[in-house]
């Protein structure tokens, strides 16, 4: 092993073990606000892996957000699940939900599959604002008793919610790495490239499409599911917000950069850090975010890691395969 | 006498892909210069150089003593020069008629006008209103020679016109070629039906992988020199 | 009686989305481009109105006359100077910037003329209604819009189909490259295909606020109205654009008569029912 491999590793290692130590040097606040940046860095990772690795640009993961939280309280509320139960639970259902709305979605293409899941988001919001048993338009909370059988304190709570973003986080980093390092990840980068070609050369794209969609579905619905655990609350203007959980996550990418995995990490970061300055600014702040999102679309479309990278060639996730040498 | 089409030294690239190599051509007024090749040669690739499609800024390439490399192609229409593509590319959108007033659309005045040009063609005026797309493929390729017509231009360039079609068919359109020539019009007619090219032509370049590895007067070349600099083999003068 | 009021109501809507959705359809038929803050420019179109009018106290439809040209000549510009970049290209930059071109442009209408509702009065015409027998009677705005997406339609339709300048443009959609060898620069053709569709936004902006209320965040569901009037009536179609806002209006009207908080969703549902079972809309274009 190389030792600039060995030092990544190195690297990676020391982030997760501070990171995992956290319920012990973060105050609640801090917990609070690292529970925000892992969950949104997650989300933008899987918009990136749709968008930026495989062409399918969809302004409508909101939707997948909300119908997670939606299903996790449900299934608390109605059947009784346990939380911790209910958030795979919550997921999976969500990928299943999926699938016959990736099956009106992409008789879409282009644009048109971008608005097109908009609408479908859009129908979800509206819909789940008419049951009444959910709170209709005003919305609903966690009940109190489901809520304290998570853990046996607040703080033990805190903490198993934290531990379950990182672990989320990770795993969603870590696995979209592993997938583009496959061949999948192969036929993912062909497909973004050229349909047609992919097609021509035996990529099976549609599977590949419909897999990819719904699966980055469900892993969205377990996040929304976790999100709204957090807030233990649920609107309907929350679940499915445009802004909370598509704009912002747009922003976060294309800032940081768009087609690798590096990019979602740093737009996800500066996000935060900018958000801590910025946010009194109310509208202006969002302007500002959208001038430079634009301005980084017409002038370096591989966002800031793109800059920083075209100054000294840097990777700290290799995705480009390696030919075996014999 | 000048050229009216004079180029020295061509190079042309898509990307890092080198396609044409230090080509030398010329046209003089009036004459009708014929260039074959193999598939890949670069024929089509020189055509796109000369209309701008394919833009090779800095090189030398001079249309009536203006040089052209560098403009954009409806700046090089404008000045005279107008082409059959590759494949006819009619306006599927457009009936036969719409698609010979689109290539009046360049505003060169000039003897080639709707009426004379359905008088070359005479089932255009039956197959006016037609959409482009229902002719059959002669057909189509009339609508094609005759909407570069209507440019009025001073170089036509007919990229592969007897492509995929039945030779009686390709017989028939070039005969129209020397009525396209009476008018003063000078012709670069791109071939892969070389007796075509030779019968029609004054002179004739040979393109082989992005050079030119013959050319002379038409009348002066015969098949087996021809198909030498074709394939690339050597013969005795080479 | 309701019913058929309803229906009615929502046919006459429909020509304002049919309206809304010109514009969209002609830039995508042209340009293959789709422009996400569609939505949110024919809201600025709006709020623009609005500020004539409490500036000038000129009569509401009068500043049709300003906002109009006043947009096709920024569209021509946008156009030249910053859309030719993404236009004909990777479909990526263009849905994300104008995706934050949408974002920009909301939160700037809400930095300058807050989140309150408004609507622009267009005094006697507001509630003056004509009576079509049967005891129906059709408000005298919405009957405008009507005959004026009609007009607007046909105006387009005409020069589309019957000039030179709309021959032009058929055959750019059709092949970009091979019109520049007929003596048409592309560049330009451009832009004044985006002056055409912004002069419609300006328009359908004024009379957007005429009818109805609205507000800096109106702009994106509009633009989902426009994108299911283009489906519905089928791509590539302009009367078939008509069609589909038709419909739109009244499935939304016919939610609403169902219940009020039913409208859109009524609507959204109608657009999905569309899109599973006639994918390619009602009346698509044919093309060989």
């Amino acid at each position: 092993m190389s030792l600039i491999t060995l030092s990544r590793f190195a690297l990676a290692g020391f982030v997760i073990a501070a990171l995992t130590a956290g319920p012990l040097w973060a105050d609640r606040g801090t917990m609070r606000l690292l529970v925000e940046v892992f969950y949104y860095l997650a989300l933008a990772q899987l918009w990136n892996l749709l968008a930026g690795y495989s062409g399918l640009i969809s302004v409508g993961q909101q939707a997948f957000v909300g119908l997670g939280g939606y299903l996790i309280f449900s299934l608390a509320m109605f059947a009784g699940v346990p939380i911790l139960w209910g958030l795979p639970l919550a997921g999976l259902l969500t990928a299943l939900i999926a699938w016959p709305t990736a099956l009106v979605a992409f008789r879409l293409a282009g644009p048109y599959f971008a608005i097109g899941t908009w609408v479908i988001a859009e129908v979800f919001r509206l819909g789940f604002a008419q049951i009444s048993a959910l709170g209709g338009g005003s919305g609903i909370s966690l009940p109190a008793g489901m809520v304290k059988a998570m853990a046996s304190n607040r703080t033990a709570r805190e903490s198993l919610t934290y531990w379950i973003a990182l672990a989320i986080m990770l795993a969603v980093v870590i696995g979209i790495w592993l997938l583009m390092r496959s061949r999948i990840g192969l036929a993912l980068s062909a497909l973004r490239d050229n349909e047609e070609a992919a097609i021509s050369v035996g990529v099976r794209t549609r599977p590949l499409k419909f897999g990819l969609y719904v699966a980055t579905a469900g892993v969205t619905g377990l996040i929304g599911a976790l999100i709204f655990v957090q807030k233990l609350r649920i609107t309907p203007e929350a679940a499915f917000s445009v802004t909370d959980w598509t704009v912002l996550v747009i922003f976060m990418t294309v800032i940081g950069g768009i087609g690798t995995l590096e990019g979602p990490i740093l737009g996800c970061i500066l996000f935060f850090v900018l958000r801590e300055f910025l946010a009194d600014l109310g509208s202006w702040y969002m302007v500002i975010l959208g001038m430079v999102s634009v301005g980084i679309m017409l002038v370096e479309p591989r966002g800031l890691w793109g800059l920083l990278t075209r100054l000294r060639p840097v990777t700290l996730f290799p995705v480009v395969r390696k030919r075996k040498t014999s | 006498m000048s050229a009216l089409l004079e180029i020295s030294g061509l190079d042309a690239f898509y990307g890092d892909f080198q396609a044409l190599f230090g080509i030398d051509f010329h046209v003089g007024e009036g004459e009708c210069v014929a260039l074959v090749g193999a598939n890949g040669a670069g024929k089509t690739t020189f055509l796109r150089c000369l209309t701008g499609l394919l833009l090779v800024p800095g090189q030398d390439m001079t249309f009536d003593g203006h040089p052209i490399a560098g403009l954009p192609p409806h700046m090089i229409a404008r000045a005279g020069i107008a082409m059959s593509p590759e494949g006819r590319r009619l306006f599927p959108s457009l009936s036969v008629e719409e698609n010979l007033l689109l290539g009046a659309n360049v505003g060169r005045a000039g003897d080639w006008t709707l009426r004379s040009v359905k008088a070359l063609f005479p089932v255009l005026e039956e197959k006016a209103g037609t959409p482009s797309t229902l002719l059959s493929g002669g057909q189509q390729q009339m609508v094609a020679i005759g909407r570069a017509l209507m440019a009025n231009p001073r170089l036509l360039l007919l990229d592969e016109v007897s492509l995929g079609l039945a030779p009686v068919i390709v017989r028939s359109i070039f005969a129209a070629l020397p009525l396209i020539r009476a008018g003063g019009t000078s012709v670069i007619l791109v071939e892969q039906d070389i007796s075509q090219a030779v019968a029609m032509s004054d002179r004739l370049y040979c393109l082989q992988e992005g050079h030119v590895s013959l050319t002379g007067p038409s009348t002066e070349l015969n098949r087996e020199r021809i198909s030498a600099a074709y394939f690339g083999r050597m013969t005795e003068d080479a | 009686m309701e019913w058929l009021n309803a229906i009615l109501q929502g046919v006459l809507l429909g020509g304002l989305y049919a309206l809304f959705a010109a514009g969209l359809s002609l830039m995508f038929g042209v340009m293959r481009f789709v422009n996400l803050a569609h939505g949110d420019f024919i809201v600025a179109a709006a709020f623009a109105a609005l500020l004539l009018v409490d500036l000038t106290g000129m009569p509401p439809l009068a500043t049709l006359a300003v906002i109009v040209p006043a947009m096709a000549l920024a569209g021509y510009i946008g156009q030249r100077v910053m859309l030719n970049r993404l236009t004909g290209g990777d479909l990526l930059p263009s849905i994300l910037v104008t995706f934050g071109l949408s974002v920009i442009l909301q939160n700037l209408l809400l930095e300058g003329f807050s989140a309150d509702s408004r609507r622009l009065s267009a005094g006697w015409l507001d509630t003056a209604a004509v009576q079509i027998g049967g005891g129906l009677s059709v408000g005298a705005v919405p009957l405008l819009l009507f005959l004026t997406a009609i007009g607007v339609l046909g105006l387009l339709s005409w020069v589309f189909g019957r000039t030179g300048t709309g021959r032009l443009l058929r055959a750019t959609s059709d092949d970009p490259e091979i019109v520049g060898l007929m003596g048409a620069d592309k560049k330009h053709l451009y832009g004044i295909a985006m002056a055409m569709a912004a002069a419609v936004v300006g328009l359908a902006g004024v009379l957007l606020a005429i009818k109805t209320n609205f507000d800096p965040a109106s702009g994106p569901i509009r633009l989902l109205f426009a994108f299911e009037a283009v489906i519905i009536g089928g791509l590539g179609s302009l009367w078939g654009t008509l069609a589909g806002g038709i419909l739109l209006g009244v499935a939304q009207g016919v939610g609403a008569q169902i219940d009020p908080g039913l409208q859109i969703l009524a609507g959204h549902l109608v657009f999905l029912a569309i899109l599973i079972l006639k994918p390619q809309g009602l009346l698509p274009r044919q093309r060989s």
